[in-house]
């Protein structure tokens, strides 16, 4: 595919939107699929120029998933060097950093007048903490429409500039995020005489709660 | 002209209409239930249990271990490890399944139970014709239900029983030559080879007993060993 | 309320001339192609106003794979286009490789291709008579379209064990070998079936009646598809050249020539059209592919059906299923389970312009476009 590396596209983005936070994410798995990670505030615009770029004419957003990642400790493998009885080794020490967690929008757009693509975007938000809030590239690329309800529906994603943000899939009336992480199920048990272990005592746990209630 | 269209489309459907009286191609429904289809060699429907002895119970291969419970995509098994160990085809000492539920209504026929078993002891039954006034208990059926022979199983997939067959010659000849060494090791000296005897247990699969295989006596039924 | 004696017997629509009446199309219509609701607003027979409802079918799909292993899901996308359920496990297993870079033996490459084409045909001859169904040529055309889905049925069936639910592809492969004496029924199966789509067009395509009820409805013009992310036989029907099997050459479809049917007008009978030609594009494919097909295994060796965990990364991977673009994006963090699990439904995202589609038009236009989408409400909803 004749399209320039993604270090080239986040330059000329970065030159075209003065301001714009962009970041290159590594992506570790053998089909190499790297990613744009661009701030809230200027989604919009860097969308604006991958779609209207000459060179890049990136007509068609295919997919946007919602992520949901929770508050994380990441450990990973860090070479020190250090002194060890007197001498200067390499050492491997494990560094454990605190990861806040955060929601994500993840694009992937291609480009159906060169035959081009994936280029992914990301959107991140800078905590879980409800309002979460993106910019809507349904403006841009209307297969975003049911898409961006979607990820509403189901992360509780607010896309700022949506022209009609409702659930989707779930009803009207329905409180939680299903998709999320730390989605808990509400207790609406209904008891089928299944051999589980863990059913009957969930079924045993609801009808005492019920007896508690009533 | 106006019309011919519609006109070549009622020559097709007359064409049909007049076939469906003698022409097998325009005649591909069949009067079930009085009639009914052959089912195709690789035909799945619901899993049951293979067992190789007369009583179905005493000649179960399954040997408990749970890896179909586990690996089940909708969580329909059920089941429930033995405290006591018999011997299985080859003579080793297993546990075997004291529950073994399946919940056909859970249960979407995707046979990932039988690609994950090791034992070859569940398979994919063609029984079909599996209606039932109980909603729920009905179709919540236990390992005596499950159990269904080898000859049934080599009568609906004969090339895939064959090959399951082949796999426990194979499996049976190895535990012959194995017996037969350690017979001989043991004619050698006695204390050396339960050393080694009790080496080579610990070498076998999931589920082996740890101490001595008794390979000599394949017979010694369920009561011998009794587990920890 | 006035007392009974005082009420006389109205007829609908007395007093009510130039009103909007309100509609709510399903979830429980026939025309809808499963548990699909359209609120539609009417002035007179025209539509002014029409919304998508969705989530009946709701079963939250990306979620049970969140909680499954990777090879569990294999199963349950057989259930999101119950039709194409060959072509969902094909996307899926593709995404999987991407991820964890595993590679295809070369008779896998072929089965899967042998079987996708089937799936497309299998299809189409479903969609052109549901189709006609929804125009009101009750029952005989998709007779006629089922009967021939049932050779097609039968292959697969011997073939996986499933009519419907495959469960066939794994990751490096495909479950099992051809049984014998398969290729030499799905030579025949191919070789016969142009005479079907021979009968269906004597019988349907030049039908006037069919003509006059489809040209100039539902059209859609190639920008806003191109915008509205519409993939498929639709999105050509609109002139636009984007087949996947031609942009990404997965599989082997490079080795096979084949056209792409593009339409001019994007209406409901460029879109018919277009899939009756796709029908024959693929039984050329189908036609060397089972004559070339090679010996050897079917499944990477190395690939493990148990204990499967792909290191940490995602990946995108999409075919073109016969309704679209299906793809999967999958996230791993190392563990068995998928992080994250999505599936990009091409049903979904080709209703976007429903609404765009049918406006002005009468509603039983909007039946027939809404049929020409080709939907499944399995993906849909998920």
């Amino acid at each position: 595919m004749p399209l320039e590396t993604l270090e080239q596209i986040l330059a000329r983005a970065g030159a075209a939107v003065p301001g714009a936070q962009l970041s290159l994410v590594k992506n570790d798995s053998p089909c190499a699929q790297h990613s744009l990670a661009v701030d809230v505030e200027h989604a919009y615009a860097v969308a604006q120029f991958l779609r209207d770029d000459p060179q890049l004419r990136l007509d068609y957003c295919s997919n946007v998933t919602g992520v949901d990642y929770l508050d994380a400790e990441l450990s990973e493998k860090v070479k020190v060097k250090k002194l060890v009885d007197g001498v200067e080794k390499e050492v491997e020490e494990v560094k454990k950093t605190q990861r806040a967690g955060y929601l994500e929008a993840v694009y992937h757009l291609y480009s159906m007048a060169l035959k081009h693509g994936p280029v992914i975007l990301r959107q991140r938000t800078p905590g879980r903490a409800d309002p979460v809030r993106v910019t809507s590239l349904t403006p841009l690329w209307r297969s975003a429409e049911f898409q961006e309800r979607e990820v509403f529906d189901l992360y509780g994603v607010l896309f700022d500039g949506h022209p009609d943000l409702r659930r989707i899939l779930m009803w009207d009336g329905f409180k939680d995020y299903p998709m999320r992480k730390d989605y808990v199920e509400p207790d609406d048990y209904e008891y089928e005489p299944t051999p589980h272990d863990e059913v009957l005592a969930r079924a045993k746990a609801h009808q005492a709660a019920q007896e508690v209630g009533a | 002209m106006l019309g011919t269209g519609i006109l070549k489309g009622m020559l097709e459907t007359a064409k049909n209409f007049a076939g469906s009286y003698h022409d097998p191609a325009r005649l591909t429904t069949v009067e079930y239930p009085e009639q009914r289809i052959a089912s195709k060699e690789n035909a799945r429907q619901f899993p049951f249990l293979v067992h190789d002895t007369e009583d179905p119970m005493k000649g179960l291969r399954c040997v408990a271990c749970q890896i179909c419970e586990k690996e089940c995509p909708p969580q329909c098994i059920y089941i429930v490890k033995s405290k006591d160990k018999r011997a299985d085809y080859k003579g080793q000492m297993q546990l075997y399944p004291v529950t073994f539920d399946i919940d056909l209504s859970v249960c979407m026929s995707c046979q990932i139970c039988v690609e994950v078993c090791p034992f070859e002891s569940i398979k994919m039954d063609t029984e079909f014709e599996l209606s039932n006034t109980d909603r729920f208990g009905g179709l919540l059926v236990n390992k005596h239900q499950l159990a269904k022979s080898n000859d049934h199983y080599r009568k609906i997939h004969p090339s895939e029983a064959a090959a399951s067959d082949a796999a426990l010659a194979v499996e049976v000849a190895k535990a012959q030559a194995k017996a037969k060494a350690d017979v001989e090791a043991k004619a050698k000296a006695a204390a050396e080879a339960k050393a080694k005897a009790d080496a080579a247990a610990a070498a076998t699969p999931v589920g082996a007993v740890p101490s001595a295989p008794q390979p000599s006596s394949p017979a010694t039924g369920p009561a011998a060993a009794p587990a920890a | 309320m006035d007392a009974p004696a005082n009420r006389t017997v109205q007829s609908v629509g007395q007093g009510r001339e130039g009103e909007l009446l309100e509609v709510a199309m399903g979830p429980q219509h026939p025309s809808t192609h499963g548990v699909f609701r359209m609120d539609v607003v009417l002035d007179g027979e025209t539509v002014v106003k029409l919304k998508p409802v969705f989530g009946y079918l709701h079963r939250n799909h990306e979620k049970i794979a969140e909680n499954t292993s990777y090879l569990g899901s294999m199963p349950y996308t057989d259930r999101l286009d119950y039709f194409c359920s060959l072509s969902n496990n094909w996307a899926y297993a593709l995404s999987v490789e991407k991820l964890a870079g595993l590679q295809v033996p070369e008779r896998a490459e072929y089965i899967r291709l042998i079987t996708a084409e089937l799936t497309r045909v299998l299809n189409h001859t479903c969609l052109a008579g549901f189709l006609l169904q929804d125009m009101g040529a009750l029952g005989t055309p998709l007779m006629y379209a089922f009967r021939e889905r049932e050779k097609i049925l039968d292959l697969i069936e011997s073939l996986t064990g499933a009519r419907m639910m495959c469960n066939y592809m794994r990751f490096g492969g495909c479950r099992c070998d051809l049984p014998p004496g398969w290729l030499d029924e799905a030579k025949k199966v191919v070789a016969e079936y142009p005479k079907f789509l021979d009968e269906f067009d004597a019988l349907l395509s030049g039908n006037e009646i069919l003509m006059a009820r489809t040209q100039g409805v539902g059209k859609l013009s190639a920008e806003l598809a191109i915008s509205a992310g519409i993939t498929g036989p639709m999105l050509r029907a609109s002139g636009v050249d984007y087949d996947l099997r031609k942009v990404d050459n997965y599989g082997i479809y490079s080795r096979y020539p084949f056209r792409v049917p593009l339409g001019d007008h994007g209406d409901v009978y460029d879109r018919y059209m277009i899939r009756m030609l796709e029908m024959r594009e693929s039984l050329k494919i189908l036609e060397p592919a089972l004559n070339d097909i090679p010996d050897g295994p079917v499944v990477d060796p190395k690939a493990k059906l148990r204990g499967f965990r792909p290191k940490p990364g995602e990946a995108y991977g999409r075919i073109e299923s016969p309704k679209g673009e299906l793809g999967f994006h999958l996230i791993s963090d190392g563990s068995p389970n998928p992080y994250r699990y999505r599936v990009r439904p091409p049903s979904l995202i080709n209703l976007t312009i429903l609404e765009d589609m049918c406006l002005g038009q009468t509603i039983a236009d909007a039946v027939i476009t809404l049929g020409s989408v080709d939907i499944v409400l399995g993906e849909v909803d998920r």
